[in-house]
C-alpha cells in the first residue's frame, strides 16, 4: 500500500470508529431527491434542533426504498441501526428523542434493523436484508446507499472506497485494468449495452496527449432516478471508476456531466471532485504514482438530447446540445476535436469492484451475456416505488413488481409497463413474463434503457401514455433533423385527435409513415426511435385505439376531455388553441 | 426565490445595474472550463434570467457574438428572458406523474392561480412552470416550489400549497 494511502485509510478508520461506535449515538436521515420530496430535509432539520447535541444527525443519500420515505435510522454506539419509515418533520424528534432516552427502540413505530445483534425490545421488527424490497438485491453500484454522507470522502474510504484505484497504480499496469473491464463483460448501461472495455479499447492505444473521458449524468428520461440515486448516495463511487476509465484508457481529463438545477447530485459531485484533489486523488502523480488525471464537473441546460453523446460533447463545449454527425467517432475525435469515450454513471461505478474483486466476482452477479445488475427504477401504480439493484436477469418484470414493488395499489390489476425511456412504448401481459436483462427486454418492443419501470393499471389508457410519451419528445426534439423536428409534431397532433374521439381511419397509417421517415431522416435515436412508443402501443393495446376511433370513447376515461396540457412554448401557433379538426381536414 | 435577491416585475433594476450584476455573475465560475453555455447557467444563477444585458456582456467575456449566444440561450429550456414572480411553482408532467394524476394536478393550479398555462400570475408574483421530469418519480405526483421537492401531491395538497405561497 503507498504512504499517502495508507495514510488515508487510517485517518478514515479512526473517524468511522468514531461515528459508530464512539461516545454519541448516530442517526441517519437519508435525503436525496426522493426524500427531500418526502419531508426528509425538514425531518433532519426537527432532529439536529432536538437532538444536535447529545447526538451526531447526517443526511445521508436515499436507499432506494422511497415508498418508506422518509426513512431514518438510529444506531446507538456499537449497537445495531434501527430504521423507521415515513417519519417525517412532526414525529422524528419525538420517536428518535425517546429511543435515545430510553436506548430502547420504538417497537411499535420500527420498520427494520441491521447489524450483528438484534436490539433490545424490537420484536418482530424484521431485519433490513430480509425485507422484500431488500433480499433481492444485490448492491455492487449502490453498495453504500443509504450507509454515508455523500459529502465525506473519509466515510467512503473507511468502506473499502478508492481500494481499487490504489490497487490499479500499484499492482497494475493501464493495460491490465483494461483487460480486467474486457474480462468482466460489463456492458454500458445508458441503455445501448455496448461492451464497456471494448469502448475503452478504442482510446486507449490512442497516443494523443489530451484525452477525454466523459461521464453521462443527464439521465433525462424521465422515470429513471439511478444516476442522480448513485451521485446523491456516493459520488465517490463514480469518480472513482471515472479515475480508474482514465487509468485504463490513459486519458488526461474527465467530464463529469450533469443537468443544471438537479442540486443535490451537482453539489456531491463537486465536493467529491474538490475533496479527492485535497487528497491527493486526483491532479498531478496521483497517490504518488506516474498517473495524472483531472476532472471537473459540466452543466448542460435542460434538452433531453444533451444525453445523446455527440450532443452531450456540444453542451461541454458550450453550444446548443444537438448531434453530430459520425463519423468521425468521439474516440477519434470528441471533445474539442480530442479523442473521448462517453459512459453512463452506472457504467462507471461498477468499475471499482471489477477491479477491487476481480472480474471472475462481478461475473458471478448476473447473467452470462450481460453479468452485474440491474438498477431499476420502479414507479407508477405499484405500492412500493422505489430504486432497486438486482442481479440481472434474476427476475422477471411481473416478478419484480409483485415481489419487489409490492404489487398494484389498491388490489388493481396491472396493465402495462413502460421501460427505456420516452422513446418506448407501454408493453401488455405477454412481456410480463419477459426476465429483466438487456437481451430479454429488448426482445419486445421495449429496452432495458436506463432501468426506469412504469407500471399502469388498469385504469390507464394506452393512447393516453402514449400521447405523453410522444409530447415528451416533441417538447424534446432539438429541432436539427426536420424529420424528427415536424414528425414529431404532427404525431402529438394525430395522437391528441385520437385520444379526442376525432381520429381519422388513416390516422394510424399516417403515424406509421411518418415514423418511416423519422427512422431514415434523422442523425440521432430520438428522431430515429421516434415512432416505437406508437409502434409499440398499437401492438399490445389496438383495442384502447379501435375504441377511441370506432366506438369515440375512451376505454378507461383516462383521456379525459381536450388537449393534455404540455408546455406551449415549442408549440406551433396551431396547437396553442383548441384544433378545429373538421377545418383542417377540409384544407 | 425566497432569499429576497429576486426584484419583483415592477422593480427591475437599471440597466447599468443588470450590467453589472451580470458581469460579477460571468466572472464568479469558478471551474477550469468556461463557455457560453456555463455564463448563461451562471448568469440565471444569480439573476434568475437573462436580460439582454447579460447577453451582451457574455458575448464579450467569451469573444463569442450576440447572435452565437442568443442561439444557445433560446435553445434551452430552462432559460427565460423575463424576471420571474418571488416564487416559481414547477408541476412535473413526466409518464410516472402523468400516470399518477398530474394532468388534473395541473388543472387545479392553473385555476388557483388563475392562469391557463406557463408563465406569471397577474399580479406577477407567482411563476409557474411544467418539468418534464423533476427526478423525484417515486414521490409522484412531484411539484417544486422554488426547487424544493413536494411528493406525494394530491390536487388538493398542491392547492393548499398554492394558498400558503399566495398569502406569503
Amino acid at each position: 500500500m503507498s504512504v499517502a494511502f495508507s495514510e488515508l485509510r487510517q485517518k478514515a478508520d479512526a473517524e468511522w470508529q468514531a461515528l459508530t461506535a464512539g461516545d454519541k449515538p448516530w442517526i441517519r436521515v437519508g435525503l436525496g431527491t426522493s426524500g427531500e420530496a418526502a419531508g426528509a430535509d425538514e425531518a433532519y432539520a426537527a432532529l439536529t434542533e432536538a437532538l444536535g447535541a447529545e447526538a451526531n444527525v447526517t443526511l445521508v443519500g436515499s436507499m432506494g426504498l422511497c415508498y418508506a420515505e422518509p426513512l431514518i435510522d438510529v444506531q446507538l454506539p456499537g449497537g445495531a441501526r434501527v430504521f423507521y419509515n415515513n417519519l417525517g418533520a412532526d414525529e422524528a424528534a419525538d420517536v428518535v428523542g425517546s429511543h435515545l432516552k430510553s436506548g430502547r427502540a420504538d417497537a411499535s413505530r420500527a420498520f427494520a434493523w441491521h447489524g450483528a445483534e438484534r436490539p433490545e425490545g424490537l420484536g418482530a421488527v424484521t431485519r433490513l436484508n430480509e425485507l422484500p424490497t431488500v433480499k433481492p438485491q444485490t448492491r455492487l453500484a449502490t453498495k453504500l446507499a443509504g450507509d454515508i454522507d455523500p459529502r465525506d470522502l473519509s466515510q467512503y474510504i473507511a468502506n473499502g472506497g478508492y481500494s481499487a484505484l490504489e490497487k490499479a497504480l500499484e499492482d497494475m499496469d493501464s493495460e491490465a485494468v483494461l483487460n480486467e473491464v474486457k474480462a468482466s463483460g460489463l456492458r454500458g448501461r445508458g441503455g445501448a449495452a455496448f461492451p464497456t472495455g471494448v469502448k475503452w479499447g478504442f482510446l486507449a492505444p490512442n497516443p494523443a496527449p489530451v484525452k477525454y473521458v466523459l461521464c453521462n449524468c443527464e439521465e433525462g428520461d424521465p422515470g429513471a432516478f439511478n444516476d442522480k440515486g448513485i451521485l446523491e448516495n456516493c459520488p465517490h463511487t463514480l469518480l472513482e471508476g471515472l479515475i480508474l476509465a482514465g487509468y485504463a484508457t490513459n486519458s488526461s481529463n474527465g467530464f463529469i456531466f450533469i443537468r443544471q438545477g438537479h442540486t443535490l447530485p451537482i453539489e456531491n459531485s463537486r465536493k467529491a471532485v474538490q475533496d479527492a484533489y485535497a487528497a491527493g486523488l486526483l491532479g498531478k502523480n496521483i497517490l504518488g504514482s506516474d498517473f495524472s488525471y483531472e476532472v471537473e464537473v459540466a452543466l448542460t441546460g435542460d434538452s433531453y438530447v444533451a444525453g445523446e453523446e455527440t450532443a452531450l460533447m456540444e453542451a461541454i463545449e458550450g453550444k446548443r446540445s444537438q448531434p453530430r454527425y459520425r463519423p468521425p467517432f468521439p474516440a477519434a475525435a470528441g471533445l474539442w476535436g480530442k479523442p473521448s469515450n462517453i459512459n453512463n454513471v452506472k457504467t462507471l461505478s461498477y468499475a471499482p469492484t471489477i477491479i477491487r474483486d476481480g472480474a471472475d466476482a462481478f461475473k458471478e452477479v448476473g447473467i452470462e451475456s450481460t453479468p452485474g445488475t440491474a438498477i431499476l427504477c420502479i414507479t407508477g401504480a405499484v405500492n412500493r416505488p422505489g430504486m432497486y439493484e438486482i442481479p440481472m436477469g434474476s427476475l422477471t418484470v411481473r416478478e419484480a413488481v409483485e415481489e419487489v414493488a409490492g404489487g398494484i395499489r389498491d388490489g388493481k390489476k396491472m396493465k402495462l409497463f413502460q421501460a427505456g425511456g420516452p422513446l418506448f412504448g407501454p408493453i401488455g401481459e405477454e412481456g410480463f413474463d419477459t426476465p429483466i436483462d438487456f437481451d430479454s427486454i429488448g426482445k419486445t418492443t421495449g429496452s432495458l434503457g436506463s432501468g426506469g419501470f412504469i407500471i399502469g393499471d388498469e385504469d390507464v389508457c394506452a393512447v393516453n401514455l402514449v400521447r405523453n410519451l410522444m409530447s415528451f419528445n416533441q417538447f424534446e426534439s432539438c429541432g436539427k433533423c426536420f424529420p424528427c423536428r415536424l414528425g414529431m409534431t404532427h404525431m402529438v397532433e394525430t395522437l391528441e385527435r385520437i385520444s379526442q374521439n376525432e381520429g381519422r381511419e388513416d390516422d394510424l397509417a399516417l403515424m406509421e409513415r411518418m415514423g418511416a421517415s423519422m427512422r431514415m431522416g434523422s442523425l440521432c435515436g430520438h428522431g430515429q426511435l421516434g415512432y416505437n412508443p406508437v409502434a409499440s402501443a398499437l401492438k399490445y393495446f389496438e383495442a384502447d385505439f379501435r375504441s377511441h376511433m370506432d366506438d369515440k370513447e375512451c376505454p378507461t376515461g383516462a383521456c379525459g376531455e381536450g388537449q393534455m396540457i404540455t408546455p406551449i412554448s415549442t408549440r406551433p401557433e396551431l396547437m396553442s388553441e383548441p384544433v378545429n379538426f373538421k377545418q383542417l381536414t377540409a384544407r | 426565490m425566497s432569499d429576497g435577491t429576486t426584484p419583483a416585475s415592477d422593480e427591475i433594476p437599471s440597466s447599468d445595474e443588470l450590467r453589472d450584476r451580470s458581469r460579477k455573475a460571468l466572472q464568479s465560475q469558478q471551474q477550469p472550463t468556461v463557455t457560453v453555455l456555463s455564463s448563461l447557467i451562471a448568469v440565471q444563477d444569480a439573476l434568475h434570467y437573462i436580460p439582454d444585458e447579460a447577453i451582451e456582456e457574455t458575448a464579450t467575456h467569451m469573444k463569442s457574438t450576440i447572435n452565437d449566444v442568443w442561439s444557445v440561450a433560446s435553445f434551452y429550456t430552462n432559460f427565460r428572458f423575463t424576471p420571474p414572480g418571488e416564487h416559481t411553482i414547477d408541476v412535473c408532467w413526466g409518464p410516472s406523474c402523468h400516470l399518477n394524476g398530474a394532468q388534473n394536478l395541473l388543472l387545479r393550479v392553473h385555476s388557483e392561480l388563475g392562469v391557463d398555462g406557463e408563465g406569471e400570475t397577474e399580479d406577477g408574483k407567482l411563476t409557474l412552470r411544467y418539468s418534464t421530469c423533476l427526478g423525484a418519480c417515486a414521490l409522484a405526483p412531484v411539484i417544486a416550489v422554488d426547487h424544493h421537492m413536494k411528493g406525494r401531491m394530491s390536487p388538493d395538497l398542491a392547492a393548499a400549497v398554492v394558498d400558503e405561497l399566495k398569502g406569503a
